[in-house]
């Protein structure tokens, strides 16, 4: 009862330093400094109609890398936690039904299209390699779930994670020595803004961004799926 | 609208936080940080909110050179991209430990777990 008393008094008092910020709180009338810099220099410098994207992707591209490099982290400890080296041969499999089955053969190829529409477009249009690649996972998540027991590859899902990983790395290293900087995208010509193939690498970057969030959540899923059951 | 987004963001980490603090089931006290994770995203969006701005995308609406007064502030989109995924790994890790721990004591009560208690 002291504890539940505790804790009240602590979420009041973080609850009235919330409402404190709430009251306190007026909407820019203007962008910032750094907003500014990037509404006004993004399409010119980059070519990339999305400039959510020209951030994630080239301005903060080492945080991006960084991100990515979390992700796989904690896709590969979830791996290791979960690894008993043993599987599940006595699971019996809960039979799912003809309405997932069906609808999982006819959505799974749709969601896959739909994941890779998002992260090939992601400097055009809202998107981009990590909702893509989470989109990816979900039509994984959708097979897991019409067949519990499938086994997906893991060789095959951790050689499309690393060979994204280390494509990224080159192309990164390819914009130290052929452009401005690491991770920049004027590597490869910036083309007309709004078509598909502009903003130099970013499209590439991207794809390759895709690919690798999807393996890695694949794998999570993976793992999860394919431990003992209790 | 602003307000209300990062009111209701707030209130999400309140109440994330008071069900972290509050239940002692395992399973329970990760769905609350997901929701103070989910809270934190949505007040960061509300920050970078401008009333009667448009998405900082350029297109058929907004052309390159009205960008600084037409689109919202992109940099907080572009952090909350990032934070939603880290959510995902930080969850899918809560959940690999959750499940070894039952493993182990076959129970989700954080109070079955004191072992690193002097």
């Amino acid at each position: 009862m002291i504890k539940r008393f505790i804790a009240l008094a602590l979420v009041v008092a973080v609850g009235s330093v919330f409402a404190t910020l709430l009251f306190g709180y007026t909407p820019d009338a203007d962008l910032n400094l750094t907003a500014r810099y990037y509404a006004e220099r993004t399409a010119a410098d980059l070519g990339a109609a999305n400039i959510v994207t020209a951030i994630v992707v080239t301005y903060r591209g080492l945080d991006t890398l960084g991100e990515v490099t979390v992700l796989f982290l904690s896709a590969s400890i979830v791996g290791l936690v979960l690894a008993k080296g043993t599987h599940a041969p006595h699971r019996t499999p809960v039979p799912v039904g003809e309405l997932l089955t069906t609808g999982t053969r006819f959505l799974v190829p749709l969601i896959l299209l739909l994941g890779v529409y998002v992260f090939v477009n992601g400097h055009l249009t809202p998107g981009g390699g990590f909702q893509g690649g989470a989109i990816i996972a979900s039509g994984i998540l959708l097979l897991l779930l019409a067949d519990p027991l499938k086994h997906f590859s893991h060789s095959l899902i951790s050689a499309i994670e690393s060979l994204a990983g280390i494509f990224y790395v080159m192309i990164g290293l390819a914009g130290l020595f052929l452009a401005g900087g690491f991770l920049d995208n004027r590597i490869l010509p910036l083309g007309t803004l709004g078509n598909l193939a502009s903003a130099g690498a970013i499209p590439l970057i991207y794809s390759l961004i895709g690919l690798k969030v999807g393996a890695e959540f694949a794998s999570i899923l993976a793992a999860l799926s394919e431990t003992e059951e209790l | 609208m602003a307000h209300l987004a990062m009111a209701t963001g707030f209130l999400l980490i309140l109440i994330g936080a008071w069900g972290a603090l509050t239940n002692r089931n395992l399973l329970r006290m990760i769905v609350a940080f997901t929701i103070a994770d989910t809270g934190v995203n949505l007040v960061i969006i509300a920050v970078g909110y401008m009333r009667g701005r448009t998405a900082p995308i350029i297109d058929g609406a907004v052309s390159a050179a009205d960008a600084v007064t037409r689109i919202i502030d992109p940099v907080p989109q572009a952090l909350v991209l990032t934070a939603i995924v880290i959510g995902v790994g930080v969850t899918a890790l809560m959940l690999a430990y959750t499940y070894r721990l039952f493993e182990k004591k076959r129970s989700l009560d954080i109070r079955d777990y004191t072992d690193l208690k002097g």
